[in-house]
C-alpha cells in the first residue's frame, strides 16, 4: 500500500493551457526569429493531433501567413489522412501544399525492400497483402518483447509471425524511407522559404526514441517535446484543434495495415504511458500511479523497466554527431 | 584431446562477436548476469539470439517460450538449451 502522500491521478499532468501556449509562442519567436533568422516555420501536417497543434502554434507565434503545412500522404497513408489536414490547415489559415511522396518512395525502393524483408518470414506475402508490425502487450505475462508482423491476404487472411532480427532490420530500415524522405521535402521548402522546419514530437516519442534518425526526429525546433502526450491534447482543445482530430486515434500511419502506436511501440496505452513516464520523472514508485492507470503494481514496474529498456536502445538516436577532436572556434 | 565449448561459451563468444559491448563488457556477461538489464543486448538483440540459438543447436523457440527465465542469461540460454535437447533426445554438448 503506497503512502497516501505518494499517490497520483491524471490530474498530475493537467497544465494551464494558456500559459503553456504562450510559453511556446514566446520559445518559438526567441529561437527560431531570434537565433536562427528564420522568418517562418514549415510543419508536416499528418492529421494528428501533435501536427496539429504545433501547426497552431507556428501560426500563433509567426503569424500564419508565415507558416506552411505540408501534406505528404503515401500510397499506403489511412484514407482520412488528407482530408484531415486539409481541415487542420483551412482552421488556422494557414497555407497548405500536397507533396505525394509515394514515386520518390517506389523510386528508392520502399516498398520493394519492405516486401522482400517481410517475404523473410511470411513467404506468401505479395500484391495485394498489407502487414503491420506488432509487439505483445506489457501487460501479457512477463514475455520478452519482440517484434512480429501481422499480414492480410487479399482475402482477408490473417497472418502473424514473429520477425527475425534482419527481417526486422530490413523492414524498418526500408519503412524509414517515408519519413526520412517527408524530411527531405520539409527542408527544401524550408530553405526555399526561409523558414526553420518545425518537429512535431511530443515527450513521450521524443523520450522513448519513438522516431526515425534523420527522418521525423531532424527539425529546428521541437515546440511540443516537452509536453506529454495527455497534455498535448489539453493543449489542442484550448486551441481549438478540430474535434475530428482529437477524437482519433494516434495511430503510425506507416504500415498500410491499419496500427496503433500502441501495438508498434508503447504496448500500453498513452495515458498509461504518460503517467507512468511522469512517475519516473519524478522519482515516484510503480505504487504511486498503479490505481491510477489501473494495473498492479507488478505490471507498473514492467512498464518502468520497459521506459528504461527503450531508453537505452534508443539512446543512439538522440546523439549528435561526434567529433573526435576539439573545433572551439564552432559553438554546439 | 580436444576441446568441445559448452553452450555458455558459445553463447558467451557469440555475444561478444555482435554485441559492441562497453569496456567492461566481458564482466557484463557473467553467466548469471542479465543481457537485457546490462544492455548487452536489446529487444532486436533478443530476435539476433533466438536466430543464433535456433540455428545453433536446431531448435525450434515458440513465442510461449521466449521468456527471460530462458533467454536474458547465459546460464539460462544454456539450461534452457540443454532442456530442448534433452526432450528431443540428443546430447547435451554444444556441438
Amino acid at each position: 500500500m503506497p503512502a497516501a502522500d505518494t499517490r497520483i491521478s491524471l490530474d498530475a499532468l493537467r497544465l494551464d493551457p494558456e500559459r503553456a501556449t504562450n510559453e511556446i509562442v514566446d520559445g518559438l519567436r526567441a529561437v527560431v526569429l531570434g537565433e536562427m533568422r528564420r522568418r517562418g516555420a514549415v510543419v508536416a501536417l499528418s492529421g494528428g493531433v501533435d501536427s496539429s497543434v504545433c501547426v497552431s502554434l507556428c501560426a500563433r507565434a509567426f503569424g500564419p501567413e508565415r507558416v506552411l503545412a505540408l501534406l505528404m500522404p503515401e500510397a499506403e497513408s489511412a484514407s482520412d489522412t488528407l482530408e484531415l489536414s486539409h481541415l487542420v490547415a483551412h482552421h488556422f489559415g494557414v497555407e497548405s501544399m500536397l507533396e505525394d511522396i509515394s514515386a520518390l518512395l517506389d523510386a528508392a525502393g520502399c516498398y520493394r525492400r519492405r516486401d522482400e524483408a517481410i517475404r523473410q518470414v511470411l513467404a506468401d506475402y505479395g500484391p495485394g497483402w498489407r502487414a503491420k508490425i506488432v509487439l505483445p502487450s506489457l501487460l501479457d505475462g512477463n514475455r520478452l518483447s519482440v517484434y512480429s508482423v501481422v499480414a492480410e491476404s487479399p482475402t482477408g487472411e490473417r497472418r502473424q509471425a514473429r520477425l527475425t532480427a534482419d527481417a526486422y532490420r530490413g523492414v524498418v530500415a526500408a519503412t524509414s524511407f517515408k519519413q526520412r524522405t517527408r524530411k527531405m521535402l520539409e527542408y527544401y521548402h524550408a530553405d526555399r522559404l526561409g523558414y526553420a522546419v518545425a518537429g512535431t514530437p511530443n515527450r513521450l516519442e521524443y523520450d522513448q526514441g519513438f522516431f526515425v534518425k534523420s527522418g521525423d526526429g531532424a527539425a529546428d525546433v521541437k515546440p511540443i517535446a516537452h509536453l506529454y502526450k495527455t497534455q498535448v491534447y489539453q493543449l489542442a482543445e484550448y486551441l481549438d484543434v478540430p474535434e475530428t482530430v482529437r477524437s482519433r486515434q494516434p495511430t503510425t500511419d506507416t504500415y498500410p495495415l491499419s496500427q496503433s502506436q500502441e501495438e508498434f511501440y508503447f504496448s500500453v496505452p498513452f495515458e498509461t504511458m504518460d503517467l507512468c513516464l511522469y512517475a519516473m520523472n519524478s522519482d515516484l514508485p510503480p505504487a504511486s500511479v498503479a490505481d491510477a492507470v489501473e494495473l498492479s503494481i507488478e505490471q507498473v514496474e514492467r512498464i518502468f523497466h520497459d521506459i528504461e529498456t527503450k531508453r537505452r536502445a534508443t539512446a543512439y538516436l538522440q546523439m549528435p554527431p561526434r567529433l573526435l577532436g576539439p573545433v572551439p572556434e564552432i559553438p554546439h | 584431446m580436444s576441446y568441445e565449448p559448452s553452450i555458455e561459451d558459445e553463447v558467451r563468444r557469440f555475444l561478444v562477436d555482435n554485441f559492441p559491448l562497453s569496456v567492461d563488457g566481458s564482466a557484463a556477461l557473467a553467466g548469471s548476469a542479465s543481457l537485457l538489464e546490462t544492455g548487452v543486448i536489446d529487444s532486436v538483440g533478443v530476435l539476433e539470439l533466438i536466430q543464433f540459438v535456433e540455428s545453433r543447436y536446431g531448435i525450434e523457440i515458440p513465442d510461449a517460450e521466449v521468456l527471460p527465465e530462458n533467454l536474458d542469461s547465459i546460464d539460462a540460454i544454456a539450461r534452457y538449451v540443454s532442456s530442448k535437447r534433452n526432450a528431443d533426445g540428443r546430447p547435451d554438448a554444444g556441438s
